[in-house]
């Protein structure tokens, strides 16, 4: 399968990738690993045509500390978040979550900034961020902005990303001591999640869902049910308030609906030990 | 657009659109066609190759974005004397292979899973290989196969 003609153009600076989405407005789209964005393409699904390569802008690559938070360069890849010594020890829902993405290629190619751009809510890492209570920032002509995680998700693959904006860092809390889970099921190894679960506990208990609705969830009546001393089984009882999953080959709504809570039990107990 | 790449050690440079995949660069413009192609949907693997030293799939990245980097694919493994990498010669010593479409894809995924993890245990290797799959289930042999390459690679 090969993908509709487009025209290749290749942005040496988040500066410049900014321009060329201004130049080429809706018709352009930016590619850094591919690996959401080509399978579209080469399925007609989605027809861009212009592609801004943004893969080579240098110094966005990197896994910092910056006071209380890691910063994270929107081009890390997935393989460089599994493998950081950084978020292993700071930030270890975001490493251990980044493993659990497609499979060993498909992680040395897939980048966080564009994995969360794309805003599938079948994806694995937006969880982990929401959960976490994540910022991103976005670049535009007027500058950078800060939109929070919990804001940054609108619609199925629709993000509060403006047309001239690009994601170049993402940073989350240090939670070097926090409980956390990460909870996927599916069916064969490499799989997108049927459902699958993010949780961290750090005085407070976050918790995402992946796969229950048009974008990444945050399931805040199991939040507020944890905060307010609920057991693990009562507060995991109302994973499904709220939520509008998906039907498919794999699942449907009410088997979702159930899974999300047998895995957010699943998750918060992991978490509390 | 001309996209130049180090495809085995040697230089290549050739016209194509930008919507050319790196795997038909391989194939169709290199004429390299040791490099399968599978499914097509970066599933199955069949098309792995190493791309800066990192297995990939070809199928889902485009030639432009290989423009100036270094892909190695099967034909490149083995020594120009024609000696076999030692994952080629374990795979060859423990039958890791059935009808052997998967195979390129799979000893290049082998090959880039060894640098990362040279000392893998079976289940390390079960789970390094999960991007790569063989539709004659051979699975058992290959991962032999891998086993016996990391031995024989210290």
């Amino acid at each position: 399968m090969i993908p509709a003609a487009f025209d290749y153009v290749r942005a040496g600076s988040a500066e410049e990738a900014v321009s060329l989405l201004i130049e080429h407005g809706d018709e352009a789209k930016l590619l850094a690993g591919g690996h959401s964005l080509l399978p579209l393409m080469k399925l007609r699904l989605a027809t861009p045509s212009v592609l801004i390569d943004v893969g080579r802008v240098p110094d966005l690559s990197y896994i910092e500390e910056r006071g209380d938070e890691i910063a994270i360069g929107s081009l890390v890849r997935h393989h460089e978040l599994e493998t950081s010594e950084l978020l292993h020890a700071q930030v270890p829902l975001l490493a251990h979550t980044a493993h659990q993405v497609g499979d060993p290629q498909v992680r040395h190619r897939g980048t966080l900034g564009g994995t969360l751009a794309h805003g599938d809510p079948a994806s694995d890492l937006p969880a982990a961020v929401l959960a976490l209570g994540g910022t991103l920032v976005a670049q535009g002509p007027n500058g950078r902005r800060d939109i929070a995680a919990t804001d940054f998700f609108e619609g199925f693959l629709e993000t509060a990303l403006a047309p001239d904006e690009m994601l170049v860092e993402i940073r989350v809390p240090k939670v070097p001591g926090a409980g956390w889970s990460f909870q996927k099921f599916n069916r064969r190894a490499q799989d997108w999640a049927i459902v699958g679960v993010a949780a961290v506990t750090n005085g407070t208990t976050g918790i995402a869902l992946v796969n229950m609705g048009s974008t990444p969830l945050r399931a805040t009546a199991v939040e507020a049910a944890v905060q307010s001393g609920a057991s693990a089984t009562d507060a995991a009882a109302l994973a499904a308030e709220g939520t509008e999953p998906p039907t498919d080959l794999n699942a449907s709504p009410e088997y979702r609906r159930h899974l999300a809570t047998v895995l957010v039990r699943r998750a918060l107990e992991e978490a509390g030990k | 657009m001309k996209v130049t790449t180090t495809v085995n050690g040697a230089k290549q440079a050739h016209d194509v659109e930008p919507r050319t995949l790196l795997v038909q660069y391989l194939r169709e413009a290199c004429q390299l066609t040791g490099t399968k192609i599978g499914c097509d949907t970066s599933s199955c693997g069949a098309c792995t190759v190493l791309y800066e030293g990192e297995s990939v799939k070809s199928c889902t990245m485009l030639a432009a974005q290989a423009d100036g980097g270094t892909i190695t694919t099967i034909e490149g493994l083995a020594a120009s004397d024609g000696t076999l990498h030692p994952v080629q010669e374990a795979f060859h010593e423990h039958h890791g292979l059935q009808c052997g479409y998967c195979t390129a894809g799979m000893v290049l995924a082998a090959v880039g899973f060894l640098q990362e993890n040279p000392t893998p245990s079976e289940h390390d290797v079960r789970e390094g290989l999960e991007g790569n799959l063989c539709r004659c289930t051979g699975y058992h042999n290959i991962v032999k196969a891998v086993l016996a390459a990391s031995e024989a690679m210290q």
